[in-house]
């Protein structure tokens, strides 16, 4: 290859930037989790150092998991996360392969309506959103929020895993058809099996919003026993502005969870990103 | 074709798009379009009477809530605007970077700086005011290793920063998707016209600015709509740093947190949920404008290259 392309001051150059932003992206969250497991001293002698043998203390931690019921709020924030995005997968893939699969009348009309909730989003709807969760009684359940972080994921999953679906050989289906499988056996034998990767990347997507929501559940669920870790997190750090060691630590416990399955799966979100999205 | 006789009616793709129209069309289309609908309607004596534009009469004319309402759009404006200054040309810059051929660690470089991205906006938000916090000294003491401590100021708790700062708070937190989006358009350039350019001299930042940017164009148009409906939408971030009042003195006040204490209200004043439909009204109307001025003025004009 051409030196022109990579000499090795511009490898340097490019390094230099790069590292430099990474610590730059780096940095808070470092000093939140370093400064976390140290005590009320440290944290404000030495805010940038680890904490050592003298330092060490989890005094935080204790604060949030007597005062905050954070075990609680993290089963909430699990339980809205994982039905919102099986309802989002399971029936954003049926309507994507109903629009990707069949011809018609109305089919591009309807791909269009779905897809109008790509550009708007949901919020705008709050108010009205509220009242019918007050009319039907599911204001403060988990129910509410599971239903409309559905309506919110499904724009965008039907839209990429329609395009994804239109590549599936269709040999393969008429084959199935001609073996007498049924419409329905077609899509969860053959086609569902074929797409997972894009169902992941769908996953991916969908879960971080919903994980990091604060809007609907302030509004549609905050009693107690329905908060979720955002809000709870919210509320937490609010009530305790003054006590650092336990802010510090609430703040890990939130950020931990995510960084963990984000590190897992970092790769599936940036093929997912990476294979046509912007096509 | 020509049918004569009527196909039986296909009753699998009712059934394959039932559950996903229905929860969509029940929790999303119809809520929104009451939303717009109860803009309309005032509260007189606890029944809905129809007042037809006077609660937007309201919004934009009397001074109690006009006022409120053009400082929370001037914000949001200079919100956006500062996104797109700083964010996208640093997420180019990022992806131009990371896509150099044999660049080494780049799957850390480009893992460690999506972090921020995925977390939740409370965090990031408190974490940053954590440090900015003139109580903890963070902020200062970095400054003073470099000699600008006189520099330092409680960004957040002054007028004449607090928006700014927020802004870049946010675009620190979002870099990354900028980055993503454009680092797959730079990658899906073939290796054949990056060669082709090289024969005719082309290398380099000359590469960059006459081969490279016009091909990723239209990403970069996606990158701005993108920002343009999640700026208008904010939220999160200013409420979980500076509450429900957007202070100091509403200087951080933009559409989403003015919405939110109109509908519900805030310290003494009651909510109205009438008014807080306007104001989604009217988001929605700068929300559709921009995408429009997007769909029909520039996306049709970006020229697209199939390789």
């Amino acid at each position: 290859m051409s030196t022109a392309r990579h000499s090795p001051a511009r490898s340097i150059a490019a390094h230099a930037v790069l590292a430099t932003y990474t610590v730059i992206a780096l940095f808070p969250v470092f000093v939140i989790v370093v400064n976390a497991f140290k005590s009320r001293k440290a944290i404000f002698r030495t805010p940038l150092e680890f904490p050592n043998a003298e330092t060490f203390s989890l005094v935080g931690f204790e604060t949030v998991l007597k005062q905050g019921d954070f075990l609680l709020y993290f089963q909430n924030s699990f339980v809205v996360t994982v039905v919102s995005l099986f309802m989002v997968l399971l029936f954003g893939a049926m309507a994507a392969f109903a629009l990707a699969e069949y011809r018609f009348k109305g089919n591009s009309l309807m791909g269009l309506y779905l897809a109008l909730g790509i550009m708007i989003p949901i919020r705008l709807g709050t108010v009205a959103i509220l009242q019918m969760m007050a009319a039907s009684g599911l204001v403060n359940t988990l129910t509410s929020l599971i239903l409309v972080y559905t309506a919110q994921g499904l724009p965008l999953a039907i839209f990429i895993l329609s395009e994804f679906m239109r590549q599936v050989s269709d040999d393969l289906k008429n084959a199935g058809r001609i073996d007498g499988l049924s419409e329905y056996r077609i899509f969860f034998r053959l086609v569902l099996p074929l797409v997972r990767p894009a169902m992941a990347t769908v996953a991916v997507f969908t879960m971080i919003p919903i994980w990091n929501d604060l809007w609907f559940p302030l509004i549609l669920a905050p009693a107690e026993a329905t908060k979720t870790i955002t809000l709870g997190a919210q509320v937490f750090i609010g009530q305790f502005v003054t006590n650092w060691n336990a802010v510090l630590a609430a703040l890990s416990l939130a950020i931990l969870p995510v960084l963990i399955l984000y590190l897992i799966f970092s790769r599936q979100l940036i093929r997912g990103i990476t294979s046509g999205a912007v096509k | 074709m020509a049918q004569a006789v009527k196909k039986p009616f296909r009753w699998h793709i009712a059934v394959f798009l039932a559950p996903a129209v229905l929860i969509y069309t029940a929790i999303m289309i119809i809520p929104l379009f009451s939303t717009l609908q109860l803009a309309m309607f005032s509260d007189v004596n606890n029944s809905q009477v129809f007042v037809g534009l006077k609660n937007f009469r309201t919004l934009f004319d009397d001074p109690r809530w006009s006022e409120q309402f053009w400082n929370a759009l001037k914000n949001n404006t200079w919100f956006f605007i500062i996104h797109m200054l700083v964010q996208n040309p640093i997420g180019i810059l990022l992806a131009a970077l990371l896509s150099s051929p044999r660049l080494r660690l780049r799957v850390f470089y480009r893992t460690a700086i999506f972090i921020p991205t995925i977390l939740s906006f409370v965090i990031a938000g408190f974490a940053w005011k954590l440090i900015l916090s003139p109580l903890w000294g963070v902020a200062p003491n970095l400054l003073d290793l470099v000699g600008l401590k006189s520099l330092f100021q409680p960004w957040l708790g002054k007028e004449a920063y607090a928006l700014t700062t927020l802004a870049l708070i946010s675009v620190w937190q979002f870099v990354g998707i900028p980055m993503m989006l454009i680092y797959a358009a730079l990658l899906s350039i073939p290796d054949e016209l990056l060669e082709a350019a090289e024969c005719d001299g082309i290398t380099g930042m000359s590469q960059f600015w006459k081969v490279k940017l016009p091909l990723i164009l239209p990403a970069i148009g996606i990158i701005s709509i993108l920002t343009f409906v999640g700026n208008f939408n904010a939220f999160d971030l200013i409420y979980a740093t500076q509450g429900a009042l957007a202070g100091p003195d509403f200087s951080t006040d933009i559409l989403g947190t003015f919405m939110f204490r109109t509908f519900f209200g805030f310290q003494l004043q009651l909510g109205d949920p009438n008014l807080g439909a306007a104001i989604a009204t009217a988001m929605f109307g700068i929300i559709l404008i921009g995408v429009s001025i997007y769909l029909f003025g520039i996306q049709r004009r970006l020229r697209r290259y199939q390789f």
